[in-house]
Formats: C-alpha cells, sequence, structure tokens
C-alpha cells in the first residue's frame, strides 16, 4: 500500500428541485448513489469506502453518515462525515482524492446531499458563526455577499448591471443542463428589475434552495483505466478557511480564493491560469462573485472582471467558459453543490457534459465557496499526472 | 502501509464545565501542548482536521470555532464530524496521499453548553423514531440489555468496570472524576434507565484534544518521541437499531481484522500490551473487548472478574480511567489515542502500564456502538 | 495574561438555536403510515432478493442494495427483543418518567422497530415477551398512532 494518483470513473446526480416530497434524505441520497454505480459500472459491492456531507442543521439530523447507511450503501463499510459548511462538497471532493490516494482503500464512493426544504435556511446558517460577536447582526448568508460587492463597487466603479450579465450567462448555461432546477433564461432587464434582497444584490443575482444529491466515484490508478475509458484524474487540491469572524475579512478581495489558487497551481505547476484551464466550475452563489473571484484565480487584473465577462469570455464558445452547468445560481443544494461542481468538471474532462459540452477540455477547475468567505479548489484533468 | 507515527500530543483537563474557555480556547491550549511535546513550531504543521459536531457546539459550521487555534487560517484545513478516531484516521490518509508531511488533528466539544438528551435523540430517525424521545442513554440501556441476555454478564460484571475505571483515574491529573468505589456503590447509585445506574455512565464533559500525525523522515525530525501506526481500520453496521442484533457488535469485529491484518497480529491476546477503548457506558468496554478478541472464551466478565483488566493485568484496559471518568464526546476517540502514545512512550506516570509495546486505541460513532474506528499503535517502527 | 483576569467572571450568554423542520417522509414511509392511520394495519416492504422483510419498510434492501418491491401485511403481535426503562426524565422524553421503550420483532418481520410498552409493570418486563399494538384514538399518520404495545 502505498500513495496513487486518483481519477473520477463516474458520477450521478438526481435532477435537482426545490422540493423532493416523494422521498425522504436517504432515498435522495440513494437515487444519486445508485446512478453514480450505473454510470461507473460497478455495484455498492465494489466500493471500499464512503465519504459524505450535508450541513447537519438544514436537515436536523444528528451523525447523519450513521442514519445515511441504508441509502449511501454503507452497511459493513467504512463511512466517514466530512462537512465545512458551504465548501462541504468540495471538501468531500477533496476528502476521497486524498482516501483514494492514500493507497489504503481502491475505489471511494463520495457523496454530497442536502434536503434544504425541509429547514428555514437562514436561520439555519446564522448558527455558524460566532454566537457572541457575529450572529445577532448577521442576518444570514446574502448580508455578507453583499458587503463583498459593495466594497468591489466601490474600488473599482462596477454595477449591479455587470453582476446581472453573469447572472445571465449561468442562466443561459442552466438551459442546457437536464439535472439542474432552474432551467429558464433570464434577461439583464428582468434581473435588475427582480427584488432588491440587499443592496446590490437582486433577487435573480443568487442561488434558489434546492433538494439535492451527488455521488462521484473515485478510483485509483490501478483500476480507474479498467473502469473507464476516459477517467478525469485529480491533478491537485488546495483550500484556505482563512477567516473566522466577519469583521477581519478582506472584503472586495477573495484572500481564500487567491490563497488556495497559489497553492493549487504551484502544485500543479500552472503558470497562466487563463490560457491553461480549458473551463472552470464555480461555486458562485451570487452573481457578482462571477466577477471579483476571476481576478483572485488570476485569470483577468484587479478591477478587469467585469471587463472580461462583458466581452463574452466566460460564455460557451468562449475562451474560457464559466459554469456551462449553469453553476450555483440555478440550483444550490448546499451540502452536494460544491460535489456538483466537481462532478461537472468531471465531466467535461471525461467527455460526457452532452449539450453542455465544453470542447477539447484538457484542464478544468472546480471549486467551493462557504463558511466566512472560504474557497476549496480542485483541479481536474484528462492525462493522468506524472508524481 | 507506510511508516506513520504521532509525534506530539495534547490535551487540556477533563472538566464538567470549562466556564472560562470557549472552544477556540480549549484548542488554543490542546495544540500549543502538542507542539510543545512534539518540538515543532505551528509553521512546521502542513495541514490541519478538526472534528467537531454541530449539534453539540449549537453551531453550522462548527469547525470555524477552532480554525484559527490549531493554525489553520493559511492552510490546507478540513473538517470531519465525528469521532477525533476517525479525525485522527482522515488526517493521516492525508499525509500517506503523499500531499502533505504532517497533520495536526484536533477534536473538542463542550457538553456543558447543551441538553445532551436533546443533542443524542437528534441522531434518531426523524420519520420513525424521534417522537419517541429516546437517547444516546434509553437507547444505550436497551443495548446493555440485549448484550447481559445474550451473553450471561450481569450487573455486577458491569459496575467492575466503573470501579476500576473510576480507580484508575485517581493516577490521571486529567480526569474528570477520580473515585474510590465499590461495586455496591455502583449498584446503589440511581437507576437511570435499567439496567445502567448512574455509576455506569459516562458524565457529559467539556475537553479538547490535540495530535500531530507525520511521515517517517518528518518524525524522525522533531523532538517528540514518535509512536508508530501499524494498523487502522473502521466499519459501520446499520443504522436502525432494528436490523441490528444488539448483543454483538460485528462492525467493530470487521475493522478490528482488518486492523489487526495491516499490523500483523495474529493473537491480539498475546500481542496487544494494553488497551483504551470507548467505554461511554461500563457494558460497552465489556463488548468492544470481546469483539477486539481480548478476552478469553469466558468473556469480557470473567476477565473482570479475574482483575485482568487492571492496571496490573494480563490485558490492561482504560489505565487513563477512560471515558466513565470524563467523557467530552468527539474529543473522546482522539484522547484514547493520545493515551495509548503516553503508555507506548512510558510517560503514564502512575498509570504506566509496565513494558507496553503496542496499544490499541478506539472511538465510536452513532448510537450502541453503530461505527467502530481501531488504531494499533506501536513504540517500534 | 492571567492576571488581566482576575475579577473577571466569565460571562454566560443563554440562546437557543430556533430553526423549525418538516421531514420529507417519501413514498415508503408515507404508505406505512397511511395503513396504520386508516386500517392499523403494519406494512413492510421484502427485498426480492435476499427476502428479508424490513419494518419500518424502507424503499432500498441496505444489504441487496435495490429497491424493496413486494409490500407485505404483517401482525400486529410480535416479541420484545429488548427493552429499557427510563427511570430519569430526560429532555427528550414526551412522556412522563419511568417510560418502557422496546424493540419489537412484529409477526412477518425480520427486522424489530423502536417503541414503547405499557399496561405492564417495568419489573415484569422480560426478553421474549409476546406483545400486541395498542392503537391511539386519535390517529394522524406518525409512529405515535401506536399509542403502545402491551403484553398479549
Amino acid at each position: 500500500m502505498s500513495k496513487k494518483r486518483v481519477a473520477i470513473v463516474g458520477t450521478g446526480q438526481t435532477h435537482h428541485k426545490s422540493h423532493r416530497p416523494d422521498v425522504n434524505g436517504q432515498e435522495l441520497i440513494n437515487e444519486a448513489v445508485q446512478r453514480g454505480l450505473e454510470d461507473a459500472d460497478l455495484t455498492i459491492d465494489d466500493i471500499d469506502a464512503v465519504v459524505i456531507g450535508n450541513m447537519d442543521h438544514f436537515e436536523g439530523i444528528n451523525y447523519t453518515d450513521c442514519w445515511s447507511v441504508d441509502g449511501s450503501g454503507a452497511f459493513m463499510k467504512p463511512i466517514m462525515k466530512l462537512t465545512t459548511g458551504g465548501t462541504t462538497g468540495s471538501t468531500l471532493g477533496i476528502g476521497g482524492y486524498h482516501m483514494v490516494a492514500s493507497g489504503l482503500f481502491e475505489k471511494v464512493l463520495v457523496i454530497g446531499w442536502e434536503k434544504n426544504s425541509e429547514s428555514d435556511t437562514t436561520g439555519a446558517i446564522t448558527t455558524a458563526f460566532d454566537a457572541v460577536w457575529d450572529r445577532l447582526v448577521f442576518a444570514g448568508a446574502i448580508s455578507g455577499l453583499a458587503v463583498e460587492a459593495q466594497a468591489y463597487m466601490a474600488k473599482y466603479g462596477a454595477t449591479d448591471r455587470d453582476g446581472a450579465r453573469v447572472s445571465v450567462r449561468d442562466r443561459k448555461h442552466a438551459c442546457n443542463n437536464p439535472y439542474t432546477q432552474l432551467r429558464k433564461e433570464v434577461t439583464l432587464d428582468e434581473v435588475l428589475a427582480s427584488p432588491m434582497l440587499a443592496d446590490p444584490i437582486h433577487l435573480l443575482d443568487v442561488c434558489p434552495r434546492t433538494d439535492g444529491a451527488c455521488a462521484v466515484i473515485m478510483a485509483n490508478e490501478d483500476v480507474a483505466e479498467k473502469i473507464c475509458s476516459n477517467p478525469d484524474w485529480i491533478l491537485a487540491t488546495a483550500n484556505r478557511h482563512t477567516y473566522t469572524y466577519l469583521g477581519d475579512v478582506n472584503w472586495g478581495e477573495l484572500d481564500s480564493m487567491a490563497g488556495a489558487a497559489k497553492d493549487l497551481f504551484n502544485k500543479a505547476g500552472i503558470k497562466e491560469p487563463r490560457n491553461e484551464i480549458d473551463v472552470i466550475e464555480l461555486y458562485q452563489p451570487y452573481s457578482f462573485a462571477g466577477i471579483i473571484w476571476i481576478e483572485d484565480l488570476g485569470i483577468v487584473g484587479r478591477g478587469k472582471g467585469a471587463e472580461y465577462i462583458w466581452s463574452g469570455a466566460t460564455d460557451m464558445g468562449g475562451e474560457l467558459p464559466i459554469n456551462p452547468s449553469g453553476g450555483v445560481i440555478a440550483c444550490n443544494p448546499i451540502g452536494a453543490t460544491g460535489l456538483i461542481r466537481c462532478a461537472e468538471a468531471a465531466l467535461q474532462v471525461m467527455g460526457k457534459a452532452e449539450q453542455r459540452q465544453v470542447p477539447d477540455v484538457n484542464i478544468a477547475l472546480s471549486s467551493g465557496f462557504g463558511g466566512c468567505m472560504w474557497t476549496d479548489l480542485i483541479l481536474h484533468g484528462k492525462k493522468k499526472p506524472d508524481f | 502501509m507506510e511508516n506513520i507515527a504521532i509525534i506530539g500530543i495534547g490535551m487540556t483537563a477533563i472538566e464538567a464545565d470549562k466556564k472560562g474557555d470557549t472552544f477556540a480556547d480549549m484548542a488554543w491550549e490542546a495544540v500549543n501542548k502538542a507542539l510543545d511535546d512534539a518540538g515543532m513550531t505551528i509553521d512546521d504543521l502542513d495541514n490541519v482536521v478538526t472534528t467537531s459536531n454541530d449539534f453539540w457546539d449549537g453551531r453550522t459550521i462548527s469547525c470555524m470555532a477552532v480554525s484559527d487555534a490549531g493554525g489553520a487560517s493559511n492552510k490546507n484545513v478540513s473538517c470531519v464530524e465525528g469521532d477525533g478516531a476517525f479525525g485522527a484516521f482522515y488526517g493521516m490518509t492525508r499525509i500517506l496521499s503523499g500531499s502533505y508531511g504532517t497533520t495536526l488533528v484536533i477534536a473538542h466539544s463542550k457538553g456543558s453548553e447543551s441538553v445532551s438528551s436533546l443533542i443524542t435523540n437528534a441522531a434518531f430517525d426523524p420519520i420513525y423514531d424521534r417522537a419517541l424521545g429516546m437517547d444516546m442513554i434509553t437507547a444505550s440501556a436497551m443495548q446493555a440489555n440485549a448484550y447481559m441476555h445474550g451473553t450471561g454478564a450481569t450487573p455486577e460484571h458491569l459496575a467492575m468496570v466503573s470501579v476500576k475505571n473510576h480507580g484508575n483515574a485517581r493516577l490521571n491529573p486529567l480526569a474528570q472524576l477520580p473515585m474510590d468505589i465499590t461495586v455496591d456503590d455502583v449498584l446503589n447509585s440511581e437507576m437511570i434507565a435499567d439496567p445502567l445506574h448512574k455509576l455506569d455512565c459516562s458524565p457529559v464533559s467539556d475537553g479538547c484534544c490535540a495530535v500531530i500525525i507525520a511521515n517517517e523522515s518528518k518524525a524522525e525530525k522533531y523532538r517528540g518521541k514518535p509512536v508508530w501506526v501499524k494498523g487502522a481500520a473502521f466499519c459501520s453496521d446499520a443504522y436502525f437499531l432494528g436490523d441490528r442484533d444488539l448483543s454483538y457488535a460485528r462492525s467493530l469485529e470487521a475493522a478490528a481484522k482488518k486492523a489487526y491484518s495491516m499490523a500483523g497480529i495474529i493473537d491480539p491476546k498475546k500481542d496487544i500490551d494494553v488497551a483504551e477503548l470507548y467505554d461511554a457506558f461500563t457494558y460497552q468496554e465489556m463488548m468492544w473487548a470481546e469483539a477486539l478478541g481480548l478476552c478469553q472464551d469466558t468473556g469480557a466478565g470473567a476477565m473482570l472478574e479475574k482483575g485482568l483488566f487492571d492496571i496490573k493485568g494480563e490485558m490492561p484496559v482504560n489505565p487513563s480511567g477512560g471515558l466513565l471518568s470524563g467523557h467530552p464526546v468527539i474529543a473522546a476517540g482522539l484522547i484514547r489515542i493520545a493515551e495509548a502514545v503516553n503508555q507506548l512512550r512510558n510517560d503514564a506516570g502512575s498509570y504506566q502500564v509496565e513494558g507496553a509495546e503496542k496499544a490499541i486505541a478506539h472511538g465510536v460513532n452513532g448510537l450502541c456502538g453503530q461505527s467502530h474506528c481501531v488504531w494499533i499503535l506501536s513504540r517500534e517502527k | 495574561m492571567k492576571e488581566d483576569f482576575a475579577g473577571v467572571e466569565p460571562a454566560i450568554y443563554k440562546s437557543g438555536i430556533s430553526v423549525p423542520y418538516h421531514w420529507w417522509a417519501g413514498e415508503t414511509a408515507s404508505r406505512f403510515f397511511t395503513a396504520i392511520r386508516d386500517e392499523q394495519k403494519f406494512v413492510g416492504v421484502k427485498c426480492l432478493k435476499c427476502g428479508k422483510v424490513y419494518l419500518p419498510p424502507r424503499k432500498t434492501c441496505p444489504t441487496c442494495f435495490r429497491e424493496n418491491e413486494e409490500w407485505v401485511e404483517l401482525s400486529t403481535e410480535g416479541e420484545v427483543v429488548s427493552f429499557t426503562v427510563a427511570r430519569r426524565q430526560f429532555a427528550a422524553m414526551p412522556k412522563k418518567a419511568p417510560v418502557i421503550y422496546g424493540l419489537i420483532k412484529l409477526g412477518g418481520a425480520d427486522t424489530a422497530m423502536l417503541h414503547m410498552l405499557g399496561e405492564v409493570e417495568p419489573s415484569s418486563v422480560r426478553i421474549g415477551m409476546r406483545v400486541c399494538a395498542k392503537f391511539s384514538e386519535n390517529r394522524s399518520g406518525s409512529i405515535m398512532d401506536i399509542e403502545y404495545f402491551k403484553p398479549v
């Protein structure tokens, strides 16, 4: 047993919806798992370990890894739960990677899921923040994001119109994705006319609430190519959960993204992300992030984000398509979302993305976002990496 | 498996109510102790895995509370939600994967800050079971009954575990409940849920533990004496209590088999010198010891009667006093690992098991020991 | 630094998390509860591969990992697999202590279900005892539609 290279050999997702009254959480998980196994042409007996996660307070169930066993297929197998808030899905992808790369497990099933319809989302999110300092004044996820957008706008003169252009892009891309929740285009005017939630964020600038699950099967190099002729190799992973208190955050720049990207590109030997990366599945919970965070990734320079978006470079057919799946604005089952980004990036590399396929993908990037402005990154590639 | 070692450990005292400490304060204390122990600085740690539980902390994204105290703000970091032994396992895979040379693992909880019955009741399925109002104690009591019915273990046997562990705790300066008690004291203590008396149950505590894991080359670089990981495995049984045979810890048996195989252990009774097991309740120490193959065929009861689980016995179990003497959930399994390290380094002071060379450390997730994580540690590489 | 804290009483803030939940039971559980509510009957599901009958019912068989296809009517009578008597008033308990909790395996099922026992002295409960369900007068489609199981 020694360290191994790791590839994604199968993915599965539910058709994500605002409510899934026909299934309970275990059954929702099972749907995604069965689809993942089918995609990889494996049975549950082939799986050596399970890694699963969600955000507890959304379903009000404690020890969900133990509870999930009927649905996740973990009966008499090793199962472990990872959870880090919004970044849970990507944290799970990274977790599955290490479990396989360690050489201890040949094939690992990674599951992210959430039934947001079962609770008061904002009420649950508010408990993330420090009870003494931040919780009483912090009103859920949106206010922090609005603060970020305002800080950026003040520095670079961007407006909510620039944010809206990102919404238009992602909602258009979503129409190609049969799994995503919102599959109707929106226009710039519609976005700007939609109710203002927290200046400058309009209703159509943010993600919906979703019930959904995603399963990703990872395998080591000894078996990956036997299972799948075109696996998606994990080239590198990196993350930064930089801040704990909202008052410490450097608003207007996503420090965690910049830090994680530097680490990731260093590990993978990426020198010019804009040229070397072919597609990005960005965990972008609201439109403005699509302008700011590509600067933190080093795709474009500071203050140049809006210009890049308006040029069409990140649309399908552009130089660097972002969110061909429609991204988070079209669908957000929180515990699954980061893993869906990972699965969608894998589909791009494997050439299985159907209507939303970007041509000639060699390298893809998927990200996770959550917590106190945290970032997780995974780099995917067609070519097996050198060690 | 490549050579992996634990090179630093740090624990806070286990107390009923750490009024002056936040989660971050506890983590700060444990992490600094671990760094001192290993002779490292925070910069020597390549990545961090925290372990916590959103329900116990009353905080979604509970990992956020201890991130800074773990020095994680500019590092790769992750969080396992479950017992610390599982957190350490994940922390180990992040080294075996070749990504990092050292991992800091932290596990904490403050039971004093919440109502434990409601928190463990939340582990019950909301559709079929939760409304009944059971919790970890009533569920465990049900298992205790099944175990006693299935094996003939008696209330006196259970009481012996309590006497031993509370007695051992008198030798452990970090333990919450050192006590000099008798079997009768246990049997006369309040009946909480048949057959568990108050002294059959662990308390709900506050505490934090930090452990530093390293690959071979890093292990030899620092001052902390390395203790080597020879095997580690985990496994989960079915979820619904009615799907399981509660008297038999089949998932622990499976995890133990795998861990022993990795460690090349054929007869644990001969090869294991000391075991730190997850004794949330007295009967559990017995059940787990049996499933781990540490007992003669006559079972744990007979071992207890003969004093074989005592510190000076043939198979010392929980010389630290175990969870019965102090139970900060989540940290619990990581503390078992840290105590096993103490034993193998000959650092356990008055509760040292003579000549300990190989140890078991064990952690549990879920109701009635649904999921177990077993570690085999060794003084020699 | 410790001297800075001399004379400072650690502050304690009280709060509760207020997150209301409503859980989707799913079609499988809904059918189970409907049968109890409307017909005072227990229905389980059978896996056609391993033949195991599950109560409470679930959509997939945990060992064979395939959908459970057949519904089976079960007896309202069964055997106590294990039990406990909760003597202390734990916060989660809806009823006043002592409460007898039991795992009951109904006739026809391969798994046991959790519930309470009633009309019996705690000291008289035995593993292996035969019990039958007493349904509540007012039933709404939840596990509390069964009031308790009582000795046969």
